[in-house]
């Protein structure tokens, strides 16, 4: 049972996994998916394998901007993030708080602190930080 | 009718940290509500970065005064998640008895402060008198009152002293007349019934849309508990039970946190009967490069740590997610439709922590709006409670 | 004495006012005036509202956002004043002095009379603030 999240997920959405999945232990798995399926794929965990939304962190990397969406599997003991990369010089990723309502207010927290656009986000104001706090200044990006 | 505007905060008695609530009422009725955070954004998360993994318990338990042992042990698990470090027997029933203490005098904090939103002042003096002894336990065992500083990653930096523990079972026995005075104080009283049942419902399709957790969840009957459900520190080798309740109104929320007081109790005393001896830290050397994800069921729900290591000795990220950042959105489904009496007891119901949360609001002045002050709001809500006590005849 | 200050040293009234702290330190304001320490006794109450205050408390470290509303609220309090800086985050800034939010030391913001170190400090020595304050008022 405990496999069949990640496998079911894995099989449904063939080829738009881009990296290896890295199994951390039993419990922790990382699933590296392509940025322009991300809705499609945390609504099908989230609505159809009824996972809880824990949270997205984003991480400023060499690399890119990478965020990850947390889920847990509270009957499993087991949390799968689903994890994007973002280009550096322009972040832009879809939004997924219209079938999920939890992930609105971390997506602004991640548009304000480093700076990556939610595409048809409802609210995009500031969260945390002064309605007039200096544009192109985000505090969680690397120098 | 004409739209009211009450703007509650940032700085009003209803909360003990800045916060903001824009309530929209029609008449009594509260027709929308707009939350603004960020007064107590101090940038945690920036600042975990610049310590190492040692400092970084210290940081994160100042993200909260009150939960200032669930961001510890949620902080250290990541971080021992991520280095693949074992933690000894002992330690982890040292975590447990500190977490637990933590929930009862957490959970008296909120009882308190929930009588007085509702003029029950007699429960609140009630609930931080109860409080002070269990403080003392932790001061006793710990070295302080709050801010305990006893986790780090591998296991706790001191061990608690066996010769205290008669004395704690002791104080603990004490404590349990104690909550049955506030189980009866509390349950049986038609005036809290007719204040708090049937007000401020979530459903149990709201709080999984929301993603609400701990005692929010469980009293909309959504019975998730880290605790059980991914078991950390002693919490599999002990004797419990989850409470649940199905109303979901503001009544269930203080059921559920009645009852639980009483398991953490018991799983104190347990705890202290089972310690095994031995060691109390592996003594970790390295964390090598990966990610690690540390979650802990805190008083208000679960507390959820993110770390990533890139080999050297400070973490790269270090993301934190406190339990109110998921429940105070589900203020906008609670609050709306009730009347403006019953909003302060609503929005408190949450057990909202803004520390842990991070932020909060602005309001831009409109003028030609009538507009209320918070303290109208509470004494709106006591003169209530008043109301109700005259019609029962008490 | 002038009459203000004398009637100031009788029956405090504080009123708490939350930078972004911890929680810590407000609930040791609380802790001091519930039934364990009982500083209710002595007529020191606390009050909903700063327009009713005679000591102002400050909590926490200050950050951007809510500077401009601190002002506000020094600016509607009935002077004199007394302000207590409670805690190590309102006297120094404490660890989020590198914080990206944070706005400086509480007495660059406004004058302060007391500073209670401590993290938390202890409601003993939130009491012992308040008797070297009204010494210190009554020219002790």
């Amino acid at each position: 049972m405990a496999e069949d999240v990640v496998g079911k997920i894995k099989n449904k959405f063939t080829g738009k996994i881009i990296k290896k999945t890295i199994k951390k232990s039993d419990k922790r798995v990382y699933i590296y998916i392509n940025p322009a399926n991300i809705v499609e794929v945390i609504n099908y965990v989230f609505h159809d394998l009824k996972a809880r939304f824990q949270i997205a962190s984003g991480i400023d990397t060499p690399e890119g901007i990478e965020i990850q969406y947390h889920f847990a599997f509270d009957k499993l003991d087991r949390i799968v993030s689903i994890c994007v990369l973002l280009d550096r010089e322009n972040p832009e990723i879809d939004s997924a708080c219209q079938g999920i309502k939890a992930i609105e207010w971390i997506e602004r927290e991640i548009a304000e602190l480093l700076g990556v656009k939610f595409r048809n986000h409802p609210d995009m104001r500031h969260l945390l930080l002064r309605d007039d706090w200096p544009k192109g200044k985000y505090p969680l990006r690397r120098k | 009718m004409a739209k009211t505007i009450i703007p509650v905060g940032p700085y009003h008695p209803l909360q003990e940290e800045p916060e903001f609530f824009k309530l929209h009422v029609e008449g009594e009725k509260v027709v929308g509500l707009e939350i603004e955070i960020g007064y107590n954004h101090r940038g945690i998360e920036q600042l975990c970065e610049q310590k190492t993994f040692d400092q970084v318990p210290f940081v994160v338990e100042r993200i909260c005064g009150i939960c200032s042992t669930s961001h510890p042990i949620a902080c250290v698990q990541a971080i021992e998640d991520a280095g693949d470090i074992k933690v000894p027997e002992r330690a982890l029933y040292i975590r447990t008895v500190i977490a637990e203490l933590e929930r009862i005098h957490s959970h008296l904090l909120w009882l308190g402060l929930a009588g007085h939103f509702i003029g029950y002042n007699t429960v609140f003096m009630w609930a931080w008198k109860y409080r002070e002894p269990v403080l003392d336990i932790c001061e006793k065992l710990t070295g302080n009152r709050n801010h305990y500083a006893m986790m780090k990653p591998g296991g706790v930096r001191r061990d608690i002293d066996e010769n205290d523990f008669p004395w704690v079972l002791k104080e603990m026995d004490k404590l349990v007349p104690a909550l049955d005075l506030f189980k009866g104080a509390v349950l049986d009283d038609p005036v809290i019934h007719a204040r708090l049942k049937g007000i401020g419902v979530l459903t149990k399709e709201e709080i999984i849309n929301y993603s609400a957790l701990g005692p929010t969840a469980r009293a909309s009957g959504v019975a998730i508990d880290v605790r059980r459900d991914h078991p950390y520190a002693a919490y599999d080798r002990i004797d419990w039970k989850v409470i649940t309740c199905e109303e979901g109104d503001v009544f269930a929320k203080a059921v559920v946190r009645i009852l639980e007081m009483y398991e953490a109790a018991s799983i104190v005393k347990q705890c202290l009967k089972k310690m095994p001896k031995g060691e109390i830290d592996s003594k970790p050397k390295e964390i090598h490069p990966g990610d690690g994800i540390g979650i802990a069921e805190a008083p208000r729900g679960e507390v959820y740590h993110f770390t990533r290591s890139d080999g050297s000795n400070r973490p790269a990220r270090h993301k934190v997610r406190a339990p109110s950042f998921m429940n105070v959105p589900t203020n906008h489904i609670a609050a709306v439709g009730g009347t403006v009496s019953d909003a302060t007891i609503v929005l408190a119901a949450i057990d909202p922590c803004y520390c842990c949360t991070e932020r909060m609001a602005a309001i831009d002045n409109r003028t030609k709006k009538t507009v209320l002050n918070s303290q109208d709001l509470i004494r709106l809500s006591q003169e209530k409670t008043e109301r109700i006590r005259k019609q029962l005849g008490k | 004495m002038s009459i203000k200050l004398n009637a100031l040293t009788k029956s405090l009234w504080v009123f708490h006012m939350a930078a972004s702290p911890c929680n810590n330190c407000d609930i040791e304001i609380l802790d001091a005036l519930t039934p364990r320490h009982d500083i209710e006794r002595f007529g020191m109450l606390l009050v909903g509202s700063i327009k009713h205050a005679d000591v102002l408390l400050v909590t926490g470290c200050i950050n951007k956002k809510v500077i401009d509303r601190m002002k506000r609220v020094y600016e509607q309090a009935p002077k004199p004043i007394i302000v207590v800086a409670v805690g190590g985050c309102a006297c120094t800034g404490g660890m989020f002095r590198d914080s990206y939010n944070y706005a400086g030391p509480l007495d660059k913001v406004f004058p302060v009379d007391a500073y209670v170190p401590g993290c938390p400090p202890q409601p003993e020595a939130l009491i012992d603030a308040v008797v070297k304050v009204i010494n210190k008022l009554k020219g002790k």
